[in-house]
């Protein structure tokens, strides 16, 4: 087995009318299983585009991406979904919750993709919500959840689908103080009991602090890769 | 079907069911569309069925033989005038065509009856007995009269339920009566059924049967013996008719020693000639009735198609989220296309119900017959289904072919 997602010489050109914008240039990056990284850099650095060829919501222009081993840059967008919904779980910053939809609902989103039957989806779903803290609000609405609620909701739809990766986009950047610390612990405690890899955009240094590893991007390239804290059990770390 | 078409039909239902005000109001093309078509084509329907009806009651497999027209010097009298068809032209046709079941013939006057202190001005029909079979003519009271009474040109009528509602006192019995119809005594011994309009809209119960010797020797005053105003002929089976009616046409030109390049001096007529002036008519209906279906269901289209563009747009970040969590590009298309399709149906169902409603009411206020059919409701249901297809395509592949990343940044 290799690592879980491999970078190699990544570019990302957009073009924007006349001009060329190279949103990632060349960039580098191997990430193992069970790893929680930090990805931190100014606006503008190629943070979310890295974020979103992570995630295979888009594809490199040059360059080589595996996921799992698996080159994925050549894929169409129908497998793209079918990676996205089997291996990938994302966390928004907005949440992202689909309006006037229980939680439960949102929280099987992902399986009902899978087609497995509803009696199945409802039961993981529930689970789910329940790793997350959120037993008993299953058939709660949206806008009848705090914030910190609305994103375990989330973070439940991301754990629904047994994925072993878990994007999180600035997940605490709508959240009180007292909110995010809830959804960082929880992040945490996935990765550290669960194994699941998590990484992280942000640009807070206290949230990236959680991380065991923090990537600084600067011009669509890395600029920095180091590690945070020791942590004993998680696999090989940085440079 | 699979979970995944229920939940989106329900997810769609509930869509639906939160923009209800819009969504009734993007239904209402599709609505009136198929509410306008159930009503009319069950009016149409129910015309048809009473014009029929009418055709019906001028016999089973009819056919009818006027004589030409008159000519003189050029001036050309009406259909019927000239007295080329007698009798033995009649009776020559049954013994020549097998085809025909039998043959009859009539000629009739419009005179005064008079009964009592009572009088009415009707047609006077002399007629042979045969007549009244092929014509399908049935009593309710006494019967008809036979050949030994054509043979003895006896005096005796057959009266029409509108000559005995202007002769008779109401309960009196008209069989046994003795009426005069140019002072001649007449022994009324049958009552005829009523059969109401005929197809041309004339009523064919006033109405009065008497034998054809008897009509030409002591009423009309005929001054050709055994010419008649028209004969009938009827077959056993509905397909003979053109057959018969050509071989009618044959045998007479025979007998009329018509040359080649001679018109016919008759005219002939099936049943299925005269259904088919009226099928024409109801041609024309259907052909109108497709028309108004046809724009009311693409007008309502286009509402379903406008307001799923709405959709599509508002809900732009939710088609972000589900491809995020990895809806395929069918999985969008489908959900919008069942949205389309929810909302078509229902239309569709609720059109339906309207048009029923429509429909019975007309016939209980206009008291016009109509026939509610289970094709057109088929029907309507089918249209509506594709016009929710065929107009959801569009909005479903735009939605389908959004960037996920640019659908969750959507504001």
């Amino acid at each position: 087995m290799g690592s879980l997602i491999e970078c190699e010489d990544v570019w990302k050109v957009y073009r924007v009318g006349d001009m060329e914008v190279q949103a990632l240039r060349g960039l580098s990056l191997t990430i193992e299983q069970g790893e929680y990284v930090a990805v931190m850099g100014p606006s503008g650095s190629g943070k979310s585009t890295l974020m979103n060829i992570l995630g295979c919501l888009d594809q490199p222009t040059k360059g080589r991406y595996r996921l799992n081993g698996r080159e994925v840059g050549n894929l169409k967008s129908d497998q793209l979904a079918g990676i996205r919904n089997q291996q990938i779980g994302f966390v928004f910053q907005s949440f992202n919750l689909i309006p006037r939809t229980s939680a439960l609902e949102n929280a099987q989103l992902p399986l009902f993709y899978r087609g497995l039957s509803l009696k199945e989806q409802r039961a993981q779903a529930a689970a789910a919500l329940g790793r997350v803290g959120l037993q008993g609000r299953e058939h709660h609405y949206p806008t009848q959840l705090s914030g910190g609620q609305q994103q375990r909701v989330a973070i439940a739809r991301a754990l629904v689908t047994s994925s072993s990766l878990l994007l999180a986009d600035e997940p605490t950047g709508n959240l009180d103080t007292q909110s995010s610390k809830e959804i960082m612990r929880i992040l945490e405690t996935l990765n550290r009991d669960e194994g699941i890899t998590i990484i992280l955009v942000t640009h807070e240094v206290d949230v990236a602090a959680y991380a065991a590893r923090a990537i600084v991007i600067t011009d669509g390239q890395v600029l920095s890769d180091r590690a945070t804290k020791a942590r004993p059990p998680s696999s090989p770390v940085g440079v | 079907m699979s979970a995944f078409v229920w939940l989106t039909i329900l997810t769609a239902l509930r869509v639906l069911a939160r923009n209800r005000l819009r969504a009734g109001l993007t239904m209402l093309g599709i609505v009136i569309g198929v509410a306008a078509v159930i009503a009319m084509v069950s009016i149409g329907e129910g015309a048809k069925r009473a014009v029929q009806a009418q055709i019906a009651t001028m016999g089973t497999n009819v056919i009818i033989i006027f004589p030409g027209v008159t000519s003189a010097s050029g001036v050309r009298g009406s259909q019927g005038s000239a007295v080329t068809l007698n009798v033995s032209d009649a009776l020559d046709l049954k013994k020549r065509i097998p085809l025909l079941a039998d043959t009859g013939w009539a000629r009739r006057d419009v005179m005064q009856i008079v009964y009592g202190n009572r009088n009415w001005n009707g047609p006077i029909n002399g007629i042979s007995p045969s007549y009244l079979t092929i014509r399908d003519w049935s009593f309710t009271s006494g019967g008809p009269f036979t050949q030994t009474d054509l043979d003895s040109a006896a005096r005796v009528a057959l009266i029409g339920q509108t000559v005995v509602g202007n002769l008779f006192e109401p309960g009196e019995e008209p069989v046994g009566a003795v009426i005069r119809i140019k002072n001649v005594p007449f022994r009324v011994i049958g009552v005829l059924a009523p059969k109401g309009q005929s197809a041309q809209g004339s009523d064919q119960d006033d109405v009065i049967f008497i034998p054809f010797s008897t009509a030409e020797r002591k009423v009309f005053g005929t001054s050709f013996i055994g010419s008649v105003g028209a004969m009938f002929g009827s077959t056993d089976q509905v397909e003979d008719l053109p057959v018969a009616a050509e071989q009618i046409r044959e045998v007479l030109r025979a007998r009329h020693r018509l040359q080649t390049e001679q018109d016919d001096d008759f005219t002939i007529r099936t049943q299925i000639d005269i259904g088919k002036v009226q099928e024409g008519t109801s041609e024309t209906l259907t052909v109108m009735l497709f028309a108004i279906a046809s724009v009311s269901l693409l007008v309502g289209g286009i509402g379903i198609m406008n307001i799923l563009l709405v959709s599509v747009t508002e809900r732009t970040r939710e088609i972000g989220v589900r491809m995020a969590v990895g809806a395929k590009r069918h999985h969008i298309v489908m959900q919008f296309l069942i949205e389309a399709m929810t909302l078509s149906l229902v239309g569709g169902a609720l059109g339906i119900v309207l048009g029923i409603t429509g429909a019975k009411l007309t016939t209980l206020i206009a008291g016009w017959p109509t026939i509610i059919s289970g094709d057109v409701i088929m029907l309507a249901f089918f249209f509506s289904l594709v016009v929710g297809l065929f107009f959801g395509l569009y909005p479903a592949n735009k939605a389908a072919r959004l960037n996920p990343i640019e659908a969750l940044r959507y504001e």
